[in-house]
């Protein structure tokens, strides 16, 4: 038993609730965040959608982070905010803020330290560099926190949720969003999402198009939209001219591991995820991760079950348990875009997350002598099978196989 | 109303601020002048960054005895400065005895012009400087006396210091007219004994405005290509290709902040800031020739710059046949490096004409404040740094750990635009590309310089970030 804190790193709803995870176990919790106020992205979320699993009501993003907070806050969760972490060595987190910096000699630690959005570079889209090219996310922010319009008249590239929710507010705060333009022949985002944000305000959505070019000096004044082939190149002679003011880019998000790499912690080259095993340690003894530092999650209801437990196995560690060894590799059969954990002990029931590549109908998703069949399987569309131990028959590698016999 | 003034440059890159600079030693009335909102915002904004070596051209040329010249006056400047500046050494690649005798070529050239300490390296000494390199190169000239250097914080370090020294700079004062003696802005009209035209991309259109058709620029485009902080494991030294006959190639830069930049390309005719897929594909393909191991995965950002290349592509400095007006035109590659060396010629040019009284300043402050960087502090100098100012316990650009401190140096230095911040700072130019920080960064500047946030740019003029303000404007 050692009374060394668990460290979060982190204050949105994964770090929270991570937190209050920790706390009931009786750890003594520190969680780190970079914000004056907990509760991350969720803050900027204002619309409704949230927590109707894991708090079986209806809340808006600021409710659900506001409930998540107040639960850490009661079972004593120490808060460090405006504290950014510089890096984590074996389990010492080294913190700056307006006090100085400091090392804090952790028990645990867990990186609960979310995700960023694609850029305009990473995307290589050709053209000028004017101001008003915005990702989603800091437009939300400009206009749900700070209250101002990027722009009048706006194109979407992408459509992925942020962008989607973002094409209807703006549009109620008095903007035209003129078209969201979406490289890939099914839409990034929720189906709701689709019918709530574009379809019931009128706003085209243009699949299998991308943006070719980027005009203006000094503002953006259009952009041009072609149609795409299956290799995502310009079919020529499909070009269209828009003329616009602001580019909002939803075009993915990429977990933000910075911190993980300091600590030496394995990332996954495809996803930029962290490795962790069925306990959602990473492979540097003691540290977790959870969240959207994992792998990026549709719902925040179910990236709170992963972040509970993510916590719970922390205080656990802290505490001096220890955890069967992951022996046994999660291997992705290539249907999969994203399997978490990578690996398990086969001693106990494994949760295995994942996404398919393409959309798949009354496929099964079997693992050993386990297998799940379901009515649908969307890329869009994070899902999850819980292994029994005794299904893990092969103690060599553990293959997550996607059989589609319709 | 007019004013009385010994010199006005023309232009704020880094010709202009390095002449400016320079004068300010001496007991003169100095006016520097900007079309954009900021220095730095012309040609010196998409600059590589490197102090080269001085190998490159042949010793007939101007470029080349201020480029070794350059190289060398970094080694003081970097102090006095503050300059951000590292001699990571240059190499020449070759591939089979047909290359290498080139490299024997540049060799000559190169102690022929005093570059010091050149040599040719093969084998094992080539895979310790550069383990990353393709198996293919079979020897390269290394040249350990080239950099790299920050180009926008060396161009604002000149201002600054120039600054201090009594320079007037004028920001956002596009020069309509020339005559002998006058140079008037869209501002104000400056009278003045000497003028120097270090107008960039602009220069012959000045030089014409005084009725002077001795040259031409023509602009030669080169689109650059940046790489994650995870590429600056795989390459230690700055690579040339063999160079053509317009430029040095396709190069693998890391630069001082730890990204790797690769590129430029040389597209003559074009003077846009476009960047296009198919150059993006030749300079990834070219610099995979020499590192195999970077990938298209490692792209964060890529931008374009163009080059102010004179008739003759030499660089054009001197007097003309108009009285006090002097040219410094055509400063492309080593332009930069050359900067320092450059404001001596001047000098030296004022001193024969004779005219003007050059009395050096009893009171010339050689050194700019410090400018502490939270990114490359080590915990100690952090701690201490937050015990002065509590703001650099506050990183605004999670990325490339920037502090609420540095954010608001910059805007007391003179930065009124988020690109100024950027340039200055590194605020914004990392993985996520301001996604997380711009509209702290936003917060600050409004604060700082007392507008509201609809009035903030990206770069001045027409460049507004936030259409409206939905509280106070309905």
């Amino acid at each position: 038993m050692t009374d060394k804190p668990v460290v979060i790193v982190g204050g949105g709803p994964a770090g929270l609730i991570a937190a209050t995870a920790a706390a009931e176990q009786g750890a003594n919790v520190i969680l780190v965040d970079r914000e004056k106020h907990a509760g991350g992205i969720l803050n900027q979320c204002i619309h409704t959608g949230f927590g109707l699993a894991f708090y079986k009501e209806e809340l808006t993003g600021p409710e659900f982070a506001e409930r998540a907070a107040a639960s850490a806050l009661v079972k004593g969760v120490k808060f460090m905010n405006e504290t950014s972490v510089l890096s984590v060595s074996g389990k010492t987190v080294s913190v700056i803020n307006e006090h100085g910096v400091s090392d804090i000699d952790a028990g645990a630690v867990v990186l609960c330290t979310g995700c960023r959005e694609r850029p305009r570079g990473a995307l290589h889209i050709p053209g000028t560099r004017p101001a008003g090219v915005y990702t989603a996310g800091l437009a939300q922010k400009l206009v749900n926190i700070a209250g101002f319009l990027p722009g009048k008249r706006i194109v979407i590239l992408g459509s992925g949720d942020i962008g989607l929710i973002m094409a209807r507010r703006l549009t109620l705060e008095g903007a035209e969003v003129l078209a969201v333009v979406e490289v890939m022949p099914a839409p990034g985002g929720l189906r709701r999402n689709i019918v709530q944000c574009l379809d019931d305000f009128g706003i085209p959505l243009y699949l299998s198009h991308t943006v070719t070019d980027i005009r203006g000096k000094n503002r953006v004044e259009g952009v041009t939209i072609a149609k795409v082939d299956e290799k995502f190149n310009p079919v020529e002679g499909t070009s269209f001219d828009l003329d616009c003011d602001t580019l909002l880019l939803s075009v993915g998000l990429i977990p933000e591991n910075e911190i993980a790499e300091t600590a030496g912690a394995e990332i996954d080259p495809a996803s930029n995820g962290m490795l962790v095993d069925e306990n959602l340690m990473t492979t540097v003894d003691g540290v977790f991760g959870c969240g959207n530092a994992l792998h990026v999650h549709n719902l925040v209801d179910d990236l709170a079950v992963e972040a509970a437990q993510a916590g719970k196995n922390a205080a656990l560690y802290a505490a001096g348990h220890v955890f069967a060894p992951c022996t046994i590799p999660v291997v992705n059969d290539g249907a999969f875009g994203n399997v978490v954990p990578a690996r398990v002990s086969g001693t106990q029931p494994a949760v295995i997350r994942f996404r398919v590549r393409r959309p798949q109908k009354g496929a099964a998703v079997s693992v050993g002598t386990f297998s799940k069949r379901f009515a649908h399987l969307q890329p869009n569309t994070m899902e999850s099978v819980t292994v029994p131990a005794d299904a893990f028959t092969d103690k060599k590698e553990a293959v997550l196989c996607l059989n589609n016999t319709l | 109303m007019k004013k009385l003034y010994d010199i006005v440059i023309i232009g704020a890159g880094i010709a202009g601020s390095a002449i400016a600079r320079e004068l300010s030693r001496y007991d003169l009335k100095i006016a520097l002048l900007e079309k954009e909102a900021d220095a730095a915002f012309g040609v010196s904004k998409a600059n590589s960054g490197i102090v080269h070596a001085g190998f490159h051209s042949a010793p007939g040329m101007v470029k080349s005895r201020l480029c070794v010249r350059g190289n060398y006056l970094y080694g003081e400047l970097k102090d006095e400065l503050d300059l951000p500046f590292e001699r990571k050494g240059e190499l020449m690649i070759a591939r089979g005895a047909e290359d290498e005798e080139k490299l024997e070529f540049f060799l000559k050239q190169g102690n022929q012009l005093g570059v010091p300490d050149l040599k040719i390296v093969r084998g094992e000494e080539l895979r310790r400087l550069e383990p990353q390199l393709s198996d293919e190169i079979t020897a390269a000239l290394y040249a350990p006396s080239a950099g790299v250097i920050n180009p926008y914080e060396t161009v604002y370090r000149f201002v600054q210091n120039a600054m201090q020294n009594g320079v007037e700079f004028f920001p956002d004062s596009e020069v309509v007219a020339v005559a002998e003696g006058i140079v008037e802005t869209t501002e104000q009209t400056f009278e003045t004994k000497y003028i120097i035209n270090a107008a960039g991309l602009n220069a012959a259109k000045i030089a014409e405005m005084a009725g002077l058709h001795t040259f031409d620029i023509k602009p030669r485009k080169g689109q650059e290509y940046l790489l994650d902080r995870k590429a600056s494991a795989l390459v230690n030294h700055v690579i040339f290709p063999l160079p053509s006959k317009t430029s040095k190639g396709i190069l693998v830069i890391p630069t001082l902040d730890g990204t790797v930049m690769i590129g430029p390309s040389a597209e003559d005719g074009r003077d846009d800031d476009t960047t296009t897929n198919d150059v993006f594909d030749a300079i990834l393909a070219s610099t995979r020739t020499i590192i195999p191991s970077i990938t298209p995965k490692l792209l964060i950002s890529a931008f374009a710059g163009v080059r102010p290349v004179a008739t003759g592509d030499d660089f054009i400095i001197g007097p003309t046949g108009v009285k006090g007006f002097i040219n410094v035109a055509g400063i492309q590659s080593p332009g930069l490096t050359a900067a320092p060396a450059i404001a001596e010629a001047v000098v030296a040019i004022l001193k024969k004409n004779g005219d003007l009284l050059l009395n050096k300043k009893s009171d010339f402050i050689a050194y700019v404040p410090r400018h502490p960087k939270a990114r490359t502090m080590g915990k100690e100098d952090l701690s201490r740094s937050v015990a002065l100012d509590p703001h650099f316990g506050k990183l605004v650009c999670r990325c490339e750990h920037v502090s609420e401190a540095e954010i608001r140096q910059a805007v007391r230095e003179g930065a009124s635009t988020l690109d100024g911040i950027k340039l200055r700072t590194r605020a914004g130019m990392g993985r996520c590309q301001g996604g997380f920080c711009t509209y702290r960064i936003l917060e600050i500047m409004a604060e700082e310089l007392g507008v509201p946030m609809t009035e903030l740019t990206k770069k001045g003029a027409n460049s507004a970030l936030l259409a409206k303000d939905l509280k106070n404007d309905r």
